[in-house]
């Protein structure tokens, strides 16, 4: 299925927002965070961005204070998941202007409706920022 | 009414007080939540709207952030999703996705909710709807929907058709009869669109769905292959690379067909990402192509030498892949793969390591391991411990078959067990004792390695070494004849730092004093023996040799038997029996076990450097074990206990029967000890049948005798004997052998206890055999003078630096790796011991490298995968049936509307058909079929796509032709089309 979950987790380890795309329970939730976030706040700069984690593997990258970590099955293209993240925070910050923690904090559904234009199924369906935008705004007009 | 609701949303929190009050709260926190919690609980009941909708943001809020339940809200979201307002609907659809799942109940009510969205004239309305599908829907739900999903699929806006195209993955997973209505549209889709979204939705379905059921879709490789040529979005062409990867595997020629464009890509591109997608589909299934491994190669040497820690770890990964099939691109580049040995990400190192290890062989494999345990011994403990147990796992593969010159494999083996970050107790102890069992020859110098680790003090500190030191034991006590000073061993074995050790290790320790012991009296008893009633045996015995040959025989049989159990922790409950039979007997093995033993004391008497064997040093040794072992024939262990009282009982028994002529003087030896003499030559016998490898089924083939019940579970068995069982469960933990760290934690406070208390009966004792024992004594002497720390690591080692350690390792490698050159081995590979699955008895094999097939292991692994394969073949039909039903759908539609139906009834009694007869079938049927699709076309529009038809059918004859490959499905799948050949 591609991307598993994509997680936002600031540098104190608080998750800021998670969308899976596959159903787990709350308490599962909570545990793959946990263990998650754990090991790639553990890692530096010049390690890699990729980190193995039981059957899949996440692949992660830091804008300032926020982790973007992307959980995905295990052919995936790590450098595709690196663009995507970026793509991502491209978007939020065409949107938002200057995007920061507390935007996402409290625009958490504008992100989620960006994430759904984005990915469906786990598969990245969009990869044109404007494409991506677009609906959004409409969607805010209405 | 109206005004409630007004003041309601009026005095209502807002999500965005909610997320200001809650990072207010420095403390109490939680307390925080659970009130608004309450808040949200009596919101969600108001008839308002807009109360109803903001209580449910802000519940969404908490559920994913805080990871509060949300169940309870189930019924509201489905009320807020049917709101006629834009904005509490989009809240109510985004709660759906985040909260529902298979079991949420209300799934049931949202079907005509759904199915009015889906069809509504505002476009957003319908994305929501499909959104939410992509991620909630059910079996039920996608039965129901599949007829507005299929009318999206041909919408005019691309908006709703790149999410009806997303959404269909979902689909066709959970109701499978979808693909009979859908997949055409989407296939349509695949050939047509050239818009940029929908294609990048289309060929991301395709991927997933490819990478489960390849087969399939091979009859799509044209459309895939005219995007990989076309296509100018990287994210699409990465995905059509992952497909290719896939149905390369399967279709050779396809394999042929992409390599050159995979080729340009790769020279041309400058995105990384698509480099890599196409290195690694070279890699995985275009490995016969020599151009393209050659430019893979160059490419991914670009990779390890970048400075980016993410390209060189996937320069890594995709080398290890190639690895595994052409090991000269490791050797090529195994200068950025060992320089990256050291780099500062443990996920490099593990990567680089990996592959290292890949390039041993049996040349040099001694070299490679040398330098990478010395670099281990600088290494952080974690990767030290890698380090260890990938040396371990390769030169233990096969059977051992890169080792050649076992007596360094064990000596490396005790030399890991000293490194002080090794925690590869488990792996190192397994081997040592496999080792012994297996390779006859090396078990002397096993022996030796063994006492080194048994005599050092300081190992019995760490908890990690304990299971090491248990083989040791074993290993020690099972050889005992290969040892050099057998007093020295005991003395080791009863250390008082053995009080370290958990009780399960403690007991094999002490097992292993009982073998020894039996073998020190055994000797001597025999030289008494000799000297005393003359030399008239050697001749009786050699007369009676075939006799006495038979005389292991009765105790070896049983041996094997408990030797699958557990062979250390039951011997000695089986042996009492045994002796007991053997007593009985005796008056009739008696001339021929006085023989053996004399036959046999030639040989061992020179084996011994330090005669164990004279009157005072037995006597010495009785005493020492006595004074040791008496403290533990009252320990609260039952192994221990056990062991101890057996060594002890069996000293008492010689004592008794010698008139305790073991305390008096040498010349009373006489008279009433041939009863000992008998004991103790029964025991040595039974102890020196070795103890073989034993298969992993042969438990399996142990019949179960006839009248036995056999119960599945033993839960009844708390009814039966619930009070005996309810005490302190340790002492029915003799079956586990996985000690856990918690021994190590006790051990540690027992090391203190022992520390604080000068345990005024133990400390005198042993001040007392250090009198009598100036040997061991000196030696330990020096060790505890270091305290209770491990050695220092090797001295000579810790001066090489880690730029050296891989200097090193490169140039052995190239020296073994480049001149093909064959070292001579100065002796010869011993025999290793192998299983052979037919035969329980062990078979010695010479040549493993080749036989490796009859190992017990691979024998496994193939009686698995020959099991699978019958399952996975009948399995296979499975989607085949589904490919077959999408073809019929697509040809359906097509144009040959002629007999889809007959065309699958010709399909199924071809299957197991012999190849020749189906051939002529095909070829027959492809005539008739190329006539009668021309036929109908006539009065059918699409003059261009009836040509594109027509050679899938030419190529559906020529491929089966050729595909006549041994799964009977083949000849059901759908064929590649013409332009491939």
């Amino acid at each position: 299925m591609g991307i598993r979950f994509i997680l936002l987790v600031n540098k104190q380890g608080q998750t800021r927002l998670a969308q899976y795309y596959e159903y787990l329970t709350l308490d599962r939730r909570s545990a793959l965070e946990g263990e998650i976030v754990r090991k790639c706040l553990a890692r530096n700069e010049q390690q890699c961005s990729f980190v193995e984690h039981r059957n899949y593997k996440v692949v992660y990258r830091r804008y300032a204070s926020l982790f973007f970590l992307v959980g995905v099955d295990n052919d995936e293209n790590e450098l595709a998941i690196l663009e995507f993240i970026h793509l991502l925070v491209e978007s939020m910050d065409r949107h938002f202007g200057n995007v920061c923690e507390l935007d996402i904090m409290f625009h958490l559904e504008k992100v989620h409706f960006m994430l759904e234009e984005m990915v469906m199924n786990g598969c990245i369906v969009e990869t044109n920022k404007s494409n991506i935008l677009t609906p959004l705004q409409f969607m805010d007009k209405s | 009414m109206a005004t409630s609701s007004i003041m309601e949303s009026l005095f209502q929190r807002s999500l965005d007080d909610l997320i200001k009050a809650i990072r207010l709260q420095m403390i109490g926190e939680s307390n925080f939540i659970s009130k608004s919690l309450e808040e949200i609980r009596k919101e969600l009941k108001s008839t308002d709207p807009q109360t109803k909708s903001t209580a449910l943001e802000k519940l969404i809020y908490l559920n994913s952030l805080y990871s509060i339940d949300m169940s309870f809200a189930s019924f509201h979201v489905v009320e807020v999703m049917s709101s006629s307002k834009f904005s509490h609907k989009r809240i109510g659809y985004l709660a759906a996705s985040q909260s529902f799942h298979e079991n949420t109940d209300v799934l049931l009510l949202i079907t005509n909710q759904l199915r009015k969205d889906l069809n509504s004239s505002n476009e957003f309305e319908v994305s929501l709807a499909l959104e939410c599908l992509s991620i909630i829907a059910t079996h039920d739900l996608s039965r129901d929907l599949t007829p507005e999903i299929f009318t999206l699929l041909s919408s005019s806006k691309l908006f709703v058709k790149k999410k009806a195209i997303g959404v269909i993955l979902r689909i066709f997973n959970k109701y499978p009869d979808s693909v009979k209505v859908a997949f055409k549209r989407l296939v349509e889709n695949l050939e047509g669109g050239f818009d940029q979204p929908v294609m990048s939705a289309v060929v991301g379905v395709f991927c997933e769905l490819t990478a489960k059921d390849p087969k399939s879709y091979l009859p799509l490789a044209p459309e895939f292959y005219r995007i990989l040529v076309d296509s100018k979005n990287n994210w699409v062409l990465i995905k059509v690379l992952k497909i290719f990867s896939k149905l390369g595997l399967l279709e050779p020629r396809l394999a042929k067909k992409i390599v050159d464009p995979i080729c340009e890509h790769m020279r041309r591109t400058t995105a990384k990402s698509l480099l890599f997608e196409c290195i690694r589909t070279v890699v995985t299934c275009l490995t016969d192509y020599e151009t393209a491994v050659k430019l893979a190669v160059e490419k991914i040497r670009e990779l390890l030498i970048d400075e980016d820690s993410n390209l060189k770890y996937l320069g890594l990964k995709a080398l290890s892949i190639l690895g595994s099939k052409q090991l000269w691109t490791v050797v090529e580049n195994k200068e950025a793969v060992i320089k990256s040995l050291s780099d500062a990400d443990p996920n490099i190192r593990h990567q680089s390591l990996h592959l290292v290890m890949a390039m041993v062989s049996e040349d040099n494999v001694t070299d490679i391991s040398r330098v990478l345990l010395n670099y281990a011994l600088k290494s952080d403990p974690q990767f030290c411990n890698e380090i260890l147990g990938s040396i371990l796992s390769t030169c233990s593969k096969n059977d051992y078959e890169v080792i050649v010159d076992f007596d360094w494999y064990v000596s490396l083996l005790g030399e890991m067990s000293r490194n002080p970050h090794c925690q590869k107790g488990v792996e190192i102890e397994q081997q040592l004792v496999d080792i012994g069992q297996r390779v006859k020859e090396v078990r002397r110098e096993l022996v030796r390695v063994a006492r080194d680790l048994l005599i050092d003090p300081a190992l019995l500190g760490n908890p990690f070494l304990h299971r090491i030191l248990s083989a040791a034991a074993w290993v020690s006590g099972e050889y005992v004849e290969f040892l050099k000073n057998p007093l020295e061993l005991i003395e080791a074995l009863l250390q008082p730092r053995t009080n370290l050790l958990p009780p399960l290790i403690r007991a094999v320790y002490i097992h292993s004093v009982f073998k020894v012991l039996v073998f020190c009296l055994h000797l001597f008893f025999v030289r008494k023996h000799v000297t005393s009633s003359s030399l008239d045996g050697l001749a009786q015995g050699m007369y009676d040799l075939d006799a006495e040959r038979e005389f292991p025989e009765g105790p070896s049989l049983v041996r094997r038997e408990c030797s699958s159990a557990s062979f250390d922790c039951e011997q000695d409950e089986e042996f009492k029996p045994i002796i007991q039979n053997i007593t009985g007997e005796e008056l009739t093995i008696e001339n021929g076990g006085e023989n053996l033993v004399a036959f046999e004391q030639v040989s061992l008497s020179t084996s011994f450097a330090k005669d164990p064997s004279n009157h005072e040093s037995i006597v010495g040794l009785i005493d020492l074990i006595k004074t040791a072992l008496s403290p533990l024939s009252g320990s609260d262990e039952v192994e221990v206990q056990d062991r101890a009282r057996n060594v002890l009982g069996l000293i008492e028994l010689i004592q008794r029967e010698t008139d305790g002529w073991l305390i008096q003087m040498e010349d009373s030896f006489k008279g009433g000890k041939v009863k000992a003499l008998k004991m103790i030559e029964i025991l040595h016998g039974a102890f020196s049948v070795k103890i073989g490898p034993v298969l992993r089924t042969s438990q399996e083939r142990v019949p179960v005798p006839e009248g036995i019940i056999l119960n599945d579970n033993l839960a009844d068995l708390d009814s039966i004997c619930g009070d005996i069982l309810s005490p302190p469960t340790s002492a029915f933990s003799m079956g586990n052998r996985l000690f856990g760290e918690n021994y190590g934690n006790s051990s540690l406070d027992l090391q203190k206890k022992e520390e604080s208390e000068p345990s005024t009966e133990s400390t005198s004792l042993l001040a007392e055999h250090r009198k009598r024992h100036g040997l061991y004594y000196l030696s330990a002497e020096k060790t505890e003078g270091m305290s209770n720390d491990y050695p220092p690591p090797n001295d000579l080692q810790s001066t090489v630096d880690i730029g050296d350690g891989t200097q090193d390792l490169l140039k052995i490698t190239d020296q073994s790796l480049s001149s093909k050159r064959k070292p001579k081995h100065s002796k010869p590979r011993p025999v290793v011991v192998k299983l052979d699955e037919r035969d329980e008895k062990p078979v010695s094999s010479v040549k493993p490298l080749k036989d490796s097939e009859h190992d017990q292991l691979s024998g496994a692994v193939r009686n698995i995968l020959l099991g699978e394969e019958d399952t996975s073949a009948s399995s296979l039909t499975k989607p085949s049936d589904k490919s077959t039903g999408k073809r019929r759908v697509k040809e359906l539609s097509s144009k040959s509307e002629s007999r889809p139906e007959d065309k699958l009834g010709d399909a199924a009694p071809e299957v197991g058909g012999s190849s020749s007869f189906r051939r002529s079938k095909h070829r027959s049927r492809g005539k008739e079929r190329e006539k009668s699709p021309k036929n109908n076309d006539e009065n059918k529009e699409g003059n261009s796509q009836k040509d594109k038809r027509k050679s899938h059918q030419h190529s559906r004859n020529r491929t089966r032709h050729r595909a006549d490959l041994p799964l009977n499905v083949v000849a059901q799948t759908p064929v590649i089309p013409d332009f491939l050949l």
